[in-house]
């Protein structure tokens, strides 16, 4: 295996970049990132298998047009990682700020502790591409925003994800939001969503991403698979068809 | 604190604005005259408008110093303006009438001096509160001022990416005015509403940018109606109507009664603010978070940034981080 080294510290990140992309352009398996603080756009649009390992704070759009590797974050994300990613991962040992998973397109994100507002705003799926976000804390409002598809599955205590946040699916057509715990209230739910008890062939496709999540941060899965879980959906094939056109 | 951990700070996060504006406001950074009002403006000309600066200051009041602002040549930074600043003492008994007539007097001296003297702007007004800005990047508004020759107990930053109007020196936040000094990420789309409201109750807009008007809203909200900081922020980003419904009986008169008398302070638009005075902070965020905010705390000090690392920078030993909720306050008080 070869593993390569990168200490970020007090570097721009067109060079780091430049690092990474050279590492995995010399065939390296694993490269460790160190002193990273606020750099944003670290590995952007890199395509491989390489595992990427940040030590630090990354900044904004982490991962972003990613199509394979893996990145680990040891810290806390800034706004939107996994921005439009196309495939690979994101492990986020730590919290992540708003827009996480914005747009992604295929791959996972999975975030240990708590995401901002707008986690997954306008995922999408196409054939076998199908982006899933996985949030092992809370999140808050505007969930799932214009959510087009794929799945975002949120861990949390269900007691402390409560009635505070608004707009859950908001202008939600196409994906799944599953969330922790039994049914929320109505008023949570943006508009164009709707919420039924998960079944058992949607519990059977998450029970895999529970037993990962919960192997990636050392938890322990037994109580998030004996749990029971709420699917929040577009209310209808397409709930928007009349907002903008019209027979 | 002195301004070299905020300058470094502040250039973490040069990718968010453009060159174009960039400030600093410390609080504490005149002890020998603080309770004197550190009268800040820029002047196109000295020799043209600081004649009609002087006698104005002078039909009201006492100047008991004054200097122009140190700077030092920097090859970034095109000195249009000069600084200066006066060190300013009101005669209360001109201003018979009111229960705080000395900021009476100053706010409506900014007010003259800012729409009837060509060639002179107030950019500052406040006791013991110093404000450096101009058109450029952090590093180089930093570098020209020298910021950390000052020292604080409150310090703010700014980096500016104009949209909607040009970048300008009077353009660059911190905006001050009296105790108050704001900072702010995000467009004010209500300003037009805000600015017909704040404008008839004397304050005048004449900086050309939307974040102007927060200054002189926490000013009449806190200083002149009394209100604490905290209502002044549920006054400017309400809670939405559905949620002031579902509030028990007394919150619910309170926050219908709040929005019905500051309907036309209501900030839309995206936004993440931090106001400053002299004895603490405030940060909060537009109700539907449109605009990042982060705090950490570490031991008495809080910070509040757009970023994480920009805290980290500072402080890379944090006791907490989190983000606050939309249209939430975040307080910060200055500790006996």
């Amino acid at each position: 295996m070869t593993r390569v080294t990168i200490d970020a510290a007090g570097m721009h990140y067109t060079p780091l970049n430049r690092r990474i992309r050279e590492a995995i352009g010399a065939g390296a398996d694993e490269i460790i990132i160190t002193g990273v603080m606020g750099q944003r756009f670290i590995a952007d649009g890199v395509r491989g298998r390489a595992t990427i390992i940040i030590h630090g704070i990354p900044g904004g759009d982490l991962g972003m047009f990613m199509s394979g590797p893996t990145c680990i974050v040891y810290g806390n994300c800034d706004h939107a990682p996994g921005n439009t990613m196309d495939g690979g991962m994101i492990i986020i040992h730590g919290s992540a700020g708003d827009a996480v998973a914005h747009s992604m397109r295929g791959g996972k994100v999975f975030v240990r502790d708590t995401i901002g507002y707008r986690g997954g705003i306008h995922m999408k799926q196409y054939q076998d591409k199908c982006p899933v976000l996985v949030i092992g804390g809370e999140f808050r409002s505007y969930l799932g925003e214009y959510m087009a598809g794929g799945l975002i599955l949120a861990l949390g205590d269900p007691g402390k994800n409560s009635g505070k946040e608004r707009g859950i699916g908001s202008g939600i057509h196409g994906g799944r939001i599953v969330i922790r715990g039994g049914p929320l209230d109505d008023r949570c739910l943006g508009v164009g969503a709707a919420q039924r008890p998960l079944s058992g062939e949607g519990y059977r496709e998450i029970q895999p991403l529970i037993k990962e999540f919960a192997d990636v941060f050392s938890l322990d899965p037994d109580p998030l698979l004996r749990d029971r879980y709420t699917e929040i959906v577009p209310s209808s094939s397409r709930p928007f068809a009349n907002k903008y056109t019209w027979e | 604190m002195d301004g070299t951990k905020i300058r470094s700070a502040l250039s973490m996060m040069d990718e968010r604005g453009s060159g174009e504006g960039a400030g600093y406001a410390v609080y504490g950074a005149f002890p020998e005259f603080a309770d004197y009002y550190a009268i800040h403006v820029f002047f196109d000309a000295v020799h043209e408008s600081k004649a009609a600066v002087d006698r104005e200051l002078g039909n009201w009041g006492t100047v008991v110093h004054e200097e122009e602002i140190p700077t030092y040549e920097n090859r970034n930074i095109r000195k249009v303006h000069t600084p200066w600043r006066y060190f300013f003492k009101p005669d209360p008994s001109l201003m018979p009438r009111s229960e705080t007539p000395e900021d009476d007097i100053v706010m409506h001296l900014v007010m003259k001096i800012n729409t009837t003297i060509p060639g002179a702007l107030v950019y500052a007004s406040g006791k013991n509160v110093g404000i450096f800005k101009a058109a450029g990047w952090p590093e180089d508004v930093a570098d020209f001022y020298r910021i950390q020759d000052y020292s604080g107990y409150i310090w703010l930053a700014h980096n500016r990416y104009p949209t909607n109007t040009p970048g300008w020196w009077g353009g660059a936040h911190p905006f001050n005015l009296l105790g108050w000094s704001v900072v702010h990420n995000g467009e004010i789309t209500s300003y037009g509403t805000n600015r017909r409201f704040i404008e008839s109750y004397g304050y005048r807009c004449t900086m050309y940018t939307d974040t102007e008007v927060v200054a002189y809203l926490f000013d009449l909200l806190v200083r002149r109606h009394g209100l604490r900081p905290e209502m002044a922020v549920k006054a400017l980003a309400p809670p939405f109507w559905d949620d002031i419904d579902r509030m028990d009986a007394k919150e619910r008169t309170l926050y219908k009664a709040v929005r019905l008398a500051y309907g036309s302070a209501m900030m839309n638009g995206p936004f993440a603010i931090v106001v400053a005075q002299r004895d603490g902070i405030v940060g909060f965020t537009d109700r539907i978070k449109l605009r990042p905010l982060v705090c950490g705390i570490a031991g008495s000090r809080l910070y509040i940034s757009s970023e994480e690392a920009a805290i980290r920078t500072m402080e890379p030993g944090l006791d907490e981080v989190f983000m606050p909720r939309a249209g939430e306050p975040v307080v910060g008080r200055l500790g006996k």
